[in-house]
């Protein structure tokens, strides 16, 4: 009993995902690359330009609002002016300049922001728009996950990532604000987007474009390691599912149930395409595409009832008792 | 029972029955009258879309509420923004033009008065038949519930496969039903304005309100139609098993945004230009001086007409269009600030030098040229690209267009209700509830909108019905729900004057703000054909010649 007692104990240890540090606000004015850093300087030349024009008319406003009041009892009428050619031709023209002035700028950033094939060295990968989870297709790595995306870093470089974008059934947008630009995920589309990151660390976002039920549940976490640890952190995708006999009930239980119609783990029967892959689950940080931390107690109420966690998502409640939650979740515990 | 009580005699005196109101109302063919029932209803659905905000408003004060499902915050936004757009906006400026333009050009009354009752009640069940949705959405069994695609309603989230039932059937009906009558009275519009003024009044002598009604017809008469189009076709797709917009069969998902935008850019001008063309009425009647630069505002409202056509893609700057076009369509939205800059000069430029009074109507055109230059600002913003492929879709766009179409459309609905109350209705609004709901307004208005704006710098999308603590998005919603709040005080307030006015309000007299368009003319309420005599106008401010015999406009213009 106390064997058995430890070998869970231990198991739950050594189930815990690895722990992530705490992801910063995916705010646009902290950027961690060239894309969002040619954003954010775009924005700076906004704020001002278009602050100083603010300043100028509320101004002009305020003057009017204190200085041309209708004095108490003077009722008597103001000198009406119907207009004036130049002054109306100088606020025509003043504009249209400043108008170019942001045109050209903004278009040079367009031209470099867009591209059209990937940059020396970068990471490539599909990502797939599902409703309401996102899946990532490394192709020649072999590695399929889902939620969160893993991409190497050099030791004083930059990591560039060149994402191919493709939607399973309708429009999702793909946004981390931190790494660049949104991109719509449209079905009968392909589109790129160029990315990159400066410096280690783990970057938020979130599906930007309503796709129904879910839409605030898309979550995405890109992770942003060392060439090492990506290098494991692969090497672990690669391989097929653990096959551990001490829950081999577990395994028996999830390989009957319809868990395999969509998900998929490697070296099983399980092979559907409609869910997120499974193979290395536990590698993961989050259940529910970002819905909630991928915990014991989490996976646990999520097989039991994901309805009752991401209520109108795509995968029903099995009907399994509590006991048989615990033996598939034993199982899928060791999907690490 | 009181059907079968005998008719009232001729001579009998006391109220008339309310069931012969209701006849006189139902079967109306006047253009005062159709123009209230359009308001009226735009108020009623004012309050009812304002009331899903609340709702929306009270899921996201704070990260994980459970005040509604996913389902009912997706169907909720959906219908505030449909509702917003196609049945406040809408009836409100076609019912402010129904009511002005006969009465600001000397005409009896619309050139088509009983295709104009049709177009009413277009639009009048068609709202009805989105609303049905809610109880018969999903057909006839189970519970019935309202759309939940959005109000641009993207496909293929439409199709039959991903939307069922047939809430979206009805978001397509009612919306298609009340355009052919927006459409039908574009054209009432253009006819009458073009075919029915007074003697004397050429083209350049029309009031501003007008050429800009005029103007905002001939975009309803192009953008609408291709919506129209779509929607037919959304519903070829749903019901007939076509193939338009369905993705997976060989359609195009972006042909349905194209075809939106198309529409929905133009959309947006079109509610927002009744907005500039009741600030530009009543800006010079309370600065006490004549609208700076007449012809240059009547060629700014022409050009955003013109330019409006050809800027749809800037809603599609993140679908990966081709660099050129982003750049194409980025130049075209920028060059739409040029005139609504001049506009903006020129409303300022009739404020300097005047004589301002601050009576409510006054303050609300204010509060509009404050609230509309932020809005426009931030629209500049969202012109620029790159910039936009951050926040669109974000909170960032919702801030901004609550700032052009709340804080910019709603204010000058406001000073427009508080302007031609009197003239409608033959009472005064009370000032001082006006100006302690305008007091109100701007306070909740700019915390909730404000701090959209932070939200949206922040990373937050727009259309999500919760969010994480970890996200750091936690105070700007609580301070966007608070100002909810505020805003509702200044609505009760409103409300409140509004039904008081109606029957306790100050008599009005013919001309209470000493105004210069011939509508001042006629008495308040004005008689069933307008005026006593047909008017004649030597210039653009006719009762500024009759005021001031020695110093008349015509000498000038």
């Amino acid at each position: 009993m106390l064997h058995c007692g430890l070998g869970a104990g231990l198991l739950m240890a050594l189930a815990r995902p690895p722990q992530l540090a705490p992801a910063p606000t995916p705010t646009m004015f902290d950027p961690v690359g060239v894309p969002a850093e040619t954003i954010l300087d775009i924005t700076w030349l906004l704020i001002g330009v278009c602050g100083a024009i603010g300043v100028i008319m509320f101004c002009l406003i305020g003057f009017a609002i204190v200085r041309c009041r209708r004095p108490e009892g003077d009722d008597r009428e103001p000198p009406q002016v119907y207009g004036s050619n130049p002054i109306e031709l100088a606020w025509t023209v003043i504009p249209l300049l400043i108008v170019f002035v942001l045109f050209m700028v903004s278009a040079r950033g367009i031209f470099e922001l867009e591209r059209t094939s990937p940059p020396e060295g970068s990471t490539e990968l599909t990502v797939i728009g599902h409703r309401w989870w996102w899946e990532f297709d490394y192709g020649d790595l072999g590695v399929v996950t889902a939620g969160e995306l893993h991409v190497p870093i050099d030791e004083g470089g930059v990591a560039d990532l060149y994402l191919t974008l493709k939607s399973a059934d309708v429009a999702h947008s793909f946004w981390v604000p931190q790494l660049g630009p949104k991109m719509d995920v449209i079905p009968d589309r392909v589109n790129h987007l160029w990315l990159q990151a400066n410096r280690p660390g783990t970057f938020v976002g979130q599906c930007a474009e309503y796709c129904g039920t879910q839409h605030a549940n898309m979550l995405i976490t890109v992770v942003v390691e060392s060439r090492e640890n990506f290098n494991a952190w692969v090497q672990n995708q690669q391989k097929e599912a653990a096959d551990d006999s001490a829950v081999a009930a577990g395994k028996r239980l999830f390989l009957r149930t319809a868990c395999i119609n969509c998900h998929t783990v490697r070296g099983t029967v399980a092979n559907g395409t409609f869910a997120p892959d499974l193979t290395h689950l536990m590698s993961r940080s989050m259940i529910g595409s970002g819905a909630v931390p991928n915990t014991p107690e989490n996976l646990r109420e999520w097989v039991w009832d994901p309805q009752n966690i991401k209520p109108g998502c795509e995968m029903p409640s099995m009907k399994l008792s509590r006991s048989e939650v615990d033996l598939v979740c034993a199982y899928l515990e060791t999907l690490r | 029972m009181s059907v079968l009580q005998p008719p009232a005699g001729p001579d009998a005196a006391g109220p008339v029955p309310f069931l012969s109101r209701l006849h006189e109302w139902v079967t109306t063919v006047d253009h005062k009258k159709i123009g209230t029932m359009y308001i009226v209803c735009g108020i009623i659905y004012l309050i009812i879309a304002g009331l899903e905000a609340t709702l929306m408003r009270w899921q996201l004060t704070w990260p994980g509420m459970d005040v509604l499902t996913p389902e009912e915050f997706n169907r909720l936004f959906t219908m505030h923004g449909t509702t917003m757009v196609f049945f406040v906006g809408m009836p409100i400026l076609l019912g402010s033009a129904n009511i002005l333009i006969p009465l600001m050009i000397g005409a009896r009354d619309l050139a088509f008065p009983r295709l104009n009752a049709f177009s009413f009640w277009l639009f009048f069940f068609g709202s009805l038949l989105l609303y049905f949705s809610y109880f018969g959405g999903q057909g006839l069994y189970g519970m019935g519930s309202a759309p939940d695609v959005g109000w641009f309603a993207y496909a293929p989230l439409t199709e039959r496969t991903f939307s069922r039932g047939h809430s979206t059937d009805y978001w397509i009906l009612g919306i298609f039903v009340a355009g052919i009558g927006s459409t039908a009275t574009a054209a009432n519009f253009i006819a009458t304005i073009l075919g029915m003024r007074c003697r004397g009044m050429t083209l350049m002598k029309m009031p501003l309100l007008v050429w800009i009604m005029l103007v905002d017809s001939v975009i309803i008469l192009l953008a609408l139609p291709p919506l129209a189009a779509a929607q037919i076709l959304l519903l070829f797709d749903r019901l007939l098993g076509a193939h338009f917009f369905d993705a997976q069969a060989g359609g195009s998902a972006l042909l349905w945004q194209n075809l939106f935008w198309f529409f929905g850019h133009p959309e947006v001008y079109i509610l927002i230009l009744p907005g500039f063309a009741f600030v530009t009425e009543i800006i010079p009647v309370f600065s006490r001086k004549v609208i700076f630069g007449y012809p240059l505002m009547v060629a700014a409202t022409v050009a955003i007409g013109f330019i409006s056509l050809g800027v749809w893609a800037h809603h599609m700057f993140v679908v990966g269009l081709s660099p050129m076009l982003n750049t194409i369509f980025m130049g075209s939205t920028m060059l739409v600030g040029v005139p609504t800059g001049i506009k903006m000069f020129n409303w300022v430029a009739t404020m300097i030098g005047g004589r301002i009074r601050f009576d409510t109507p006054m303050l609300y055109a204010t509060g509009f040229l404050c609230q509309f230059l932020l809005g426009g600002l931030t629209g500049i913003f969202l012109a620029t690209v790159p910039f936009d492929w951050q926040v669109s879709d974000s909170y960032f766009v919702v801030g901004h267009f609550h700032f052009v179409l709340f804080g910019g459309l709603v204010f000058a609905i406001l000073a427009a209700v508080f302007y031609w109350f009197p003239k409608v209705t033959g009472r005064m609004m009370n000032e001082t509830l006006g100006k302690w709901q305008f007091w109100l307004l701007v306070i909740g208005f700019n915390i909730t909108f404000g701090a959209m704006h932070v939200s949206g710098f922040l990373g937050m999308p727009r259309r999500v019905y919760t969010y994480h603590t970890d996200r750091g998005w936690d105070f700007w919603n609580l301070l966007t729900s608070l100002g909810v709040i505020v805003q509702i005080l200044g609505f009760a307030l409103f409300a409140l004057n509004l039904v008081h006015s109606l029957f306790k309000g100050k008599k009005a007299g013919d001309d209470p703000w000493d105004a210069w368009t011939l509508e001042w003319s006629t008495t308040s309420p004005p008689p069933p054909h307008n005026f006593e005599e047909d008017p004649v106008v030597h210039s653009r401010r006719p009762l500024w010649d009759l005021k001031h015999p020695d110093d008349p406009d015509w000498k000038y213009e």
